[in-house]
């Protein structure tokens, strides 16, 4: 049910899209306000990831070189953290309203890994979890703020979609089948959220003018808050996190 | 012994004994209801009488703020539900959506069997029934939140069964790759099965599809079928019903594989015999145990409950029930013990399992344990002589001035010993030289989450003070222990059955056998007769 209420939702949004509709016609509040930007910095000595034992599933083990490990911490060769969510804690006006992306934000099941492992996705914004590996994945949904699910894909090529009707930071996902994947999501209420890749960096933009918390997140070392004040135009934001 | 002494000692050995505890506090429960006079006009959906009923029935497992931490919430896996996120297991509706009121109810009223949640039909009023279901539902905001669709799915009705649905349901079994967790045979020992956890991180056997009778939702196809459809959320068994949509399978496909399901386990849950009768053969005692002569032999079925007892006490064993077959000869008396078990322990990658049992049973009762690579273990239990009358050593072991003589079984290293029990601490093994009449012969076989082990030994022993002598029409005193290993289980962390009797019976005469066969071949006979003559006297009557 609530996969088809998602596609018929995606399909009135493209109807809206193509005709132009009135709640179209304004881009996100502040399109050409300011920009956050910045690295994600790790100090001292990343720990080790866990090795993983795909001898189980030999389809998904062929897929790697060397012997796959967890990326619970990746350090980039820079010297930066990826999987880090950036994003817009408080500040905005209450009041305020971003349209809801009909582009839906995709998981993918490969190699049985997650990709992405952390991402930001709008409330109500449609998620579509695809696999692409043939054999078994369950997705569990470990909401607390929006109702968890735990649906199942035992085939390649299949997708599912669905919607998080409440902001949740963050929604943890995980297959049963292979206990060590693991993904992480931001349920927002804006668009002002951006996640760390290769090299280390982060940008969010559009923002109005004002003064915000922007918290960087990750999965083991937590949390960090910086106040920016953001007028036209960049600003740099950088984050540390250290080793434990 | 005649018969009727025989009855009265079984009758006199169900005492009190942990297996009827609970029928013995379903008793004090009922009672306290019959007396209580409960008012049964009470407002249906009434909150405030909610509380009372739930402040008094339900507050002790699931807390009084209704998130799952009752004082008696510890010594419990599963744990008992956390109301405050609104997430069940048995529902009708989709995944992710919160259940029906009457899903609600019938939860209350059937209980989840295989887990310490009662029936509670039978003990509160329907009243009671739909005001504490009422007033569980405040423990969430979530079923304030008018936008939740609650929704029951639409299922089809079950289509005919047979052996060609049986097959197609494995075909599905296979292709949705179920063995992953439940495994190849469905005794829950896939490859998967080590890592499992439910919402709260705590460690979650898949179920065992043999023991349809501990399933949560019930037992039957259709509540099978309902529960591949709604998936159990909070655990890791997911929704199959998207795979309908995606045209995967078809919904009669879905039933079939529920079909499957279900032709694993017996058509009714077993029931308990409190007598295993020996039968005598003529010949060798079968000694592996998957000999053919296995599949004629009566099995009895015995059901387990933790050593709560005594410390550390163990309230969640993993071991629920053991079968028991046997059979003698003229020289010796053979057991075939038959058991689920989701691990051939030790097993090092269960350690993380072992681990995560340890951390989550933890209390003052079992204090701090590092988990190791323990055994699996058995342990047949008799008194060192038959008994003239009712008396035998206390059922959990004997103790220091009266001993049970047990035979214990070892996973690994892989052997059998008997020995001498005085109370659980205490154990001393018994020697009998090299393979002298009182040695215990064991062979054993672990096959996708199943042990079967043979236990032989001579009828008589040198050793009559201490070693039982087996004798032939006497109700022998016998009970069970066993131990999963990689559940964490050693020494008085256990897996306990009560006291039981083994009866050696007397050979047949071959006459008992015979004039059943003769009498029945008589009485066909006769019955053709008189409906030859009735033909033709009617056929007479036509012409």
């Amino acid at each position: 049910m609530r996969t088809l209420s998602s596609v018929a939702a995606v399909g009135a949004g493209l109807l809206i899209w193509v005709a132009g509709g009135p709640s179209f016609t304004s881009a996100p509040s502040g399109a050409a306000g300011g920009t956050v930007s910045g690295k994600v910095k790790f100090v001292g000595k990343a720990p080790a990831n866990p090795e993983i034992d795909m001898s189980e599933e030999a389809k998904c083990a062929a897929k790697y070189k060397t012997k796959p490990h967890e990326e619970i911490v990746t350090v980039n060769a820079n010297g930066t953290l990826a999987n880090v969510l950036v994003y817009v804690k408080s500040g905005l006006p209450a009041d305020a309203k971003y349209p809801t992306p009909t582009t839906p934000v995709v998981i993918d099941q490969q190699g049985c890994m997650y990709h992405p492992r952390v991402f930001g996705i709008m409330v109500n914004q449609p998620l579509q979890i695809k696999n692409s590996d043939p054999l078994l994945h369950n997705i569990k949904a470990m909401a607390k703020k929006n109702r968890p699910f735990n649906i199942s894909q035992p085939a390649a090529g299949m997708t599912t979609n669905r919607t998080f009707s409440a902001v949740e930071v963050m929604l943890p996902f995980e297959c049963n089948v292979h206990g060590w994947m693991h993904a992480f999501a931001a349920v927002l209420p804006h668009p002002f959220f951006s996640t760390t890749g290769t090299d280390g960096s982060f940008t969010i933009t559009g923002l109005p003018p004002g003064t915000y918390t922007i918290e960087a997140w990750h999965e083991k070392y937590g949390t960090q808050d910086a106040t920016v004040t953001v007028a036209a135009g960049p600003k740099t934001q950088d984050f540390t996190f250290t080793a434990k | 012994m005649r018969a009727g002494e025989k009855t009265a000692v079984i009758k006199a050995a169900v005492g009190k004994t942990p297996v009827s505890r609970s029928a013995s506090l379903v008793a004090v429960l009922t009672a306290a209801f019959l007396t209580a006079g409960v008012p049964d006009r009470l407002t249906a959906q009434d909150t405030t009488a909610g509380k009372v009923v739930y402040g008094k029935w339900c507050a002790g497992c699931h807390g009084d703020q209704g998130d799952g931490k009752g004082s008696a919430a510890n010594y419990m896996l599963p744990r008992p539900r956390d109301f405050t996120g609104a997430i069940y297991k048995i529902r009708t509706t989709a995944s992710g959506q919160l259940p029906t009121d009457a899903d609600l109810m019938r939860v209350i009223d059937e209980g989840l069997p295989g887990s310490a949640m009662p029936a509670w039909k039978a003990r509160l009023s329907e009243s009671e029934r739909r005001n504490v279901t009422a007033y569980l539902k405040t423990f969430s905001a979530f079923f304030k939140d008018t936008s939740q669709h609650i929704v029951p799915m639409k299922f089809s009705s079950e289509p005919s069964g047979g052996a060609q649905a049986i097959q197609i349901g494995r075909q599905f079994y296979d292709s949705i790759h179920c063995r992953k967790c439940h495994g190849d045979q469905g005794r829950g020992d896939g490859p998967s099965a080590y890592d499992l956890k439910d919402d709260p991180g705590q460690p979650i056997f898949a179920a065992d599809l043999h023991q349809a009778w501990r399933f949560r939702g019930g037992m039957s196809t259709t509540e099978i079928y309902r529960r591949l459809q709604t998936g159990l959320d909070g655990t890791p068994m997911p929704s199959f019903a998207d795979l309908i949509d995606k045209k995967f399978l078809t919904d009669e496909q879905l039933w079939h594989l529920a079909q499957y399901v279900r032709s694993l386990s017996p058509e009714k849950p077993p029931e308990v015999r409190d007598v295993i009768h020996a039968r005598q053969v003529a010949g060798a005692l079968p000694q592996s145990p998957d000999d053919s002569t296995w599949n004629r032999v009566d099995s009895y079925y015995f059901p387990l409950v933790g050593q709560v007892v005594r410390k550390s006490r163990w309230f969640e064993p993993a071991v629920g029930a053991i079968w028991v077959q046997a059979l003698h000869n003229d020289k010796a008396v053979v057991l075939r013990l038959t058991w689920d078990d989701h691990t051939q322990s030790p097993d090092s990658s269960w350690r993380k399992f072992t681990k995560r049992v340890l951390e989550t049973m933890a209390g003052d009762d079992t204090g701090t344990v590092a988990p190791e690579s323990w055994p699996d273990q058995v342990a047949v239990q008799f008194p060192t002589k038959v008994p003239q009358g009712t008396e035998r050593p206390y059922f959990l072991m004997g103790s220091n001035s009266d001993p049970a003589y047990q035979w214990r079984w070892t996973s690994a290293p892989r052997r059998a010993v008997t020995g001498l029990a005085h109370g659980i601490e205490r154990f001393d093994t018994l020697s009998h030289g090299d393979a002298g009449p009182g040695q215990v012969t064991a062979q054993a076989t672990f096959d996708h989450g199943q042990w079967r082990v043979v236990l032989t030994r001579a009828l008589a022993t040198a050793d009559s003070a201490n070693e039982l002598q087996f004798a032939i029409s006497r109700a022998i005193p016998i009970a069970f222990f066993a131990w999963d290993g990689s559940n964490a289980e050693r020494d008085s962390r256990m897996a306990v059955s009560t006291w039981y009797f083994l009866a050696l019976d007397q050979p047949t005469p071959p006459g008992t056998f015979v004039s059943p066969v003769i009498a029945m071949a008589v009485t066909l006979g006769l019955g053709m007769l008189v409906v030859a003559r009735a033909q033709r006297r009617k056929n007479g009557s036509a012409a």
